[in-house]
């Protein structure tokens, strides 16, 4: 046990975590649920001095909520979309890394460079390489220039540019850039996961196997990905909990119009959506949003967790 | 199956790339492993015994030399199509796979006409299983089985495919004293049962003796000798062998041999026929001595320890290069515990003499 004094001593030393914790973590997270139940909550009507009834007509209204659905469409389909790719393509890459001595190095680097990138830049510079520069649209003078680097590739192999992120241009380029876009971006954090999960194989299960004879896509299904579950698991839940989180790359290619120019907002996600709220004084409102983003995320993160429990090999 | 090393070396590239020197691991090593025996390949760590192995096995290749299997040269040939088995140090199970799936495994990666059908595989998974006495925890992962467990089911991995050559990397060093005794027992067992031609690699000679039908001595990658454990026991080629071979070790003396007389010091222990005049080692096996009040060797007597049926006389020597001489003698022989000096006269066969430069044995008749 303890001394009394001891204790003392012990939560002296604890209170400054503590105190941040409650006044910037905790306190929060409770006044969400409030302004959430409070129907109508908003900053500006407080200062008024009005009072709020208790209910969940902030809930009802937010689903209700036609931009609100248009919001969750695209943050669930960038998600499902996404998050395999990123996965696959990452521990491609990583199984192909660690297989190879020569300009590992340098190559790691190259595909860590994204990570220690601004994601802001990199979207200007996503948006810069697929850009088309179009005057006159719709009509019979339209003029269109490419100044894209993708456009220009599409061109030299004969194809036709693609409006890709402009003015008119379709919703599901938008989609596939931006698929384009947080797949990269998402790539080295993974690879670096996998990679370092790779490394911590032992190298004796492959000489086993290669003395029975196996065949390296056997060795990969039933040696290397099973030895590597436990990774893999954990960088597709994160995956998808931050793919929920999903904003910056939006802002990053379209600006804060969240899309073209003719149809600013088509590409918002929920978490832009709660900032919109919150930047009209829309406090319940935006609390209510939040509050059934996390419980998206937790049902989702609670079925990751089921299916791993069965396929992770720990 | 007979194998065969014919010269074999393997060099590794140095680490240190600016001396460019490599490191050679074995030295122009051959020997011939016969049919269906055990073998150990002894010796200290770092001489090369895991490296000549993984080579028999495929999974180095040798940089000259060739190896065969019966009369098959399978120097350039890849493991799998070598037909071996491997028991790893730590046994390499696969974590994530039951005792049944480890085992299933390698025969599940037979292709064309040696693939068999799942009852076949799990009939010989069974068989096997019962050989190394698992054949109950077959649904168990490796890690809820203790480590002589895991060494069972590694053996009945490399076993299941019914490899022409089985091969075990220090197959008892992961395991406790008693298990150790009763696992190696169990090895011979399955040799015995099998009759593969087992080769495997220990630094500890106590295992190498018990088990083997001959031992391959190694050193810095050259084969010092090869024999029956008793036959290198009792005669052994140089000093290195004589020293590594025998619990207690032998005993090494500065000597000399003086007109057919060899001396320790000034004491003239034995009368020799054919060896020159000179500086020699003089090794005595703790069992060659007799204590005798009139014996030619006076030591300085330091300790007695009871063993029951025999006691080990720990005393010292100037010329002695061990810091105290061990001497196993017949309890019966009744030593005075409270002696200041032992006497001891020498069994002849049990006395060799290496020359000082080369530390090789030289052979001599007893007069």
């Amino acid at each position: 046990m303890v001394e009394g004094k001891q204790k003392w001593k012990a939560w002296l030393y604890l209170a400054p975590a503590i105190v941040l914790l409650l006044v910037f973590t905790v306190w929060p997270i409770i006044n969400t649920v409030r302004m959430a139940f409070l129907e109508g909550y908003s900053g500006l009507k407080v200062a008024g001095g009005e009072s709020f009834a208790f209910g969940v007509g902030n809930f009802v209204k937010v689903i209700k909520y036609q931009k609100f659905l248009s919001c969750l469409k695209n943050t669930v389909l960038l998600c499902v979309l996404t998050v395999p790719i990123s996965s696959l393509l990452a521990l491609l890459v990583a199984v192909f890394l660690n297989s190879i001595k020569w300009l590992q190095k340098p190559l790691q680097t190259i595909f860590f460079l994204p990570y220690v990138t601004n994601s802001i830049a990199i979207g200007m510079v996503f948006a810069a390489m697929f850009n088309i520069v179009g005057s006159f649209y719709g009509t019979d003078n339209e003029i269109i220039v490419t100044a894209g680097i993708i456009n220009n590739i599409i061109e030299f192999f004969g194809g036709k540019a693609v409006n890709w992120i402009n003015y008119g241009s379709s919703y599901a380029a938008n989609i596939t850039v931006m698929v384009i876009y947080i797949v990269w971006n998402a790539l080295p954090f993974k690879i670096l996961i996998l990679l370092g999960g790779l490394q911590s194989i032992n190298k004796q299960y492959y000489d086993a196997a290669k003395v029975d004879g196996t065949s390296r896509r056997r060795i990969f299904a039933r040696i290397t990905v099973p030895l590597l579950s436990p990774m893999l698991a954990y960088v597709v839940i994160t995956g998808f909990i931050g793919g929920f989180k999903e904003y910056t790359s939006i802002i990053g290619i379209f600006g804060e119009a969240m899309g073209p120019a003719d149809a600013a907002g088509r590409l918002n996600t929920m978490v832009g959506f709660i900032y919109d709220a919150l930047s009209t004084n829309n406090q319940g409102r935006a609390s209510a949003a939040a509050l059934i983003l996390f419980g998206i995320i937790l049902v989702v993160t609670l079925i990751n967790l089921q299916v791993s429990k069965k396929r992770v090999h720990y | 199956m007979k194998v065969e090393l014919r010269n074999v070396t393997k060099a590794f590239p140095s680490r240190n790339k600016k001396s460019g020197e490599e490191v050679i691991a074995v030295n122009d090593c051959s020997f011939t492993i016969p049919d269906g025996k055990l073998i150990g390949l002894l010796g200290p760590s770092g001489c090369g015994k895991s490296t000549t192995l993984y080579m028999i096995c495929g999974l180095q290749k040798p940089t000259k030399g060739q190896i065969f299997f019966g009369e098959d040269d399978v120097t350039g040939l890849a493991p799998e199509n070598r037909g071996v088995g491997l028991v790893f140090q730590n046994y390499a199970l696969y974590p994530h796979l039951t005792v049944k799936q480890n085992i299933l495994f390698p025969l599940q990666n037979l292709k064309g006409a040696d693939k068999l059908s799942k009852e076949e595989m799990l009939k010989r998974a069974y068989e096997t299983a019962k050989l190394v006495q698992i054949d109950e925890l077959m649904d168990r992962k490796p890690s809820e089985l203790s480590g002589g467990q895991q060494q069972r089911v590694a053996i009945a991995r490399a076993l299941v495919k019914m490899p022409r050559v089985l091969l075990l990397d220090e197959p008892l060093s992961n395991l406790d004293a008693r298990l150790r005794l009763q696992t190696r027992e169990e090895i011979r067992r399955i040799q015995r049962e099998t009759k593969i031609t087992t080769v495997f690699v220990t630094h500890d000679q106590d295992e190498a003796m018990s088990i083997s039908d001959f031992i391959v001595v190694m050193k810095a990658g050259v084969v010092q000798q090869i024999g029956k454990p008793q036959a290198v026991y009792d005669d052994p080629d140089n000093l290195f062998v004589a020293k590594f071979l025998g619990t207690p070790p032998i005993n090494v003396f500065n000597g000399s041999v003086k007109g057919g007389k060899v001396y320790i010091g000034e004491e003239a222990v034995l009368s020799v026929n054919g060896v020159n005049d000179g500086e020699v080692y003089v090794g005595i096996r703790p069992e060659g001595f007799i204590l005798d009040e009139n014996g030619p060797l006076g030591c300085k007597l330091i300790n007695v320890e009871v063993m029951g049926r025999d006691v080990s006389v720990v005393s010292s020597n100037p010329a002695s290069l061990n810091p105290t001489i061990r001497s196993i003698i017949n309890a019966d022989a009744g030593v005075d515990h409270d002696a200041e000096t032992v006497r001891f006269s020498v069994k002849p066969h049990k006395l060799f003499l290496f020359d000082k430069e080369s530390e090789k044995r030289i052979r001599f008749e007893v007069k």
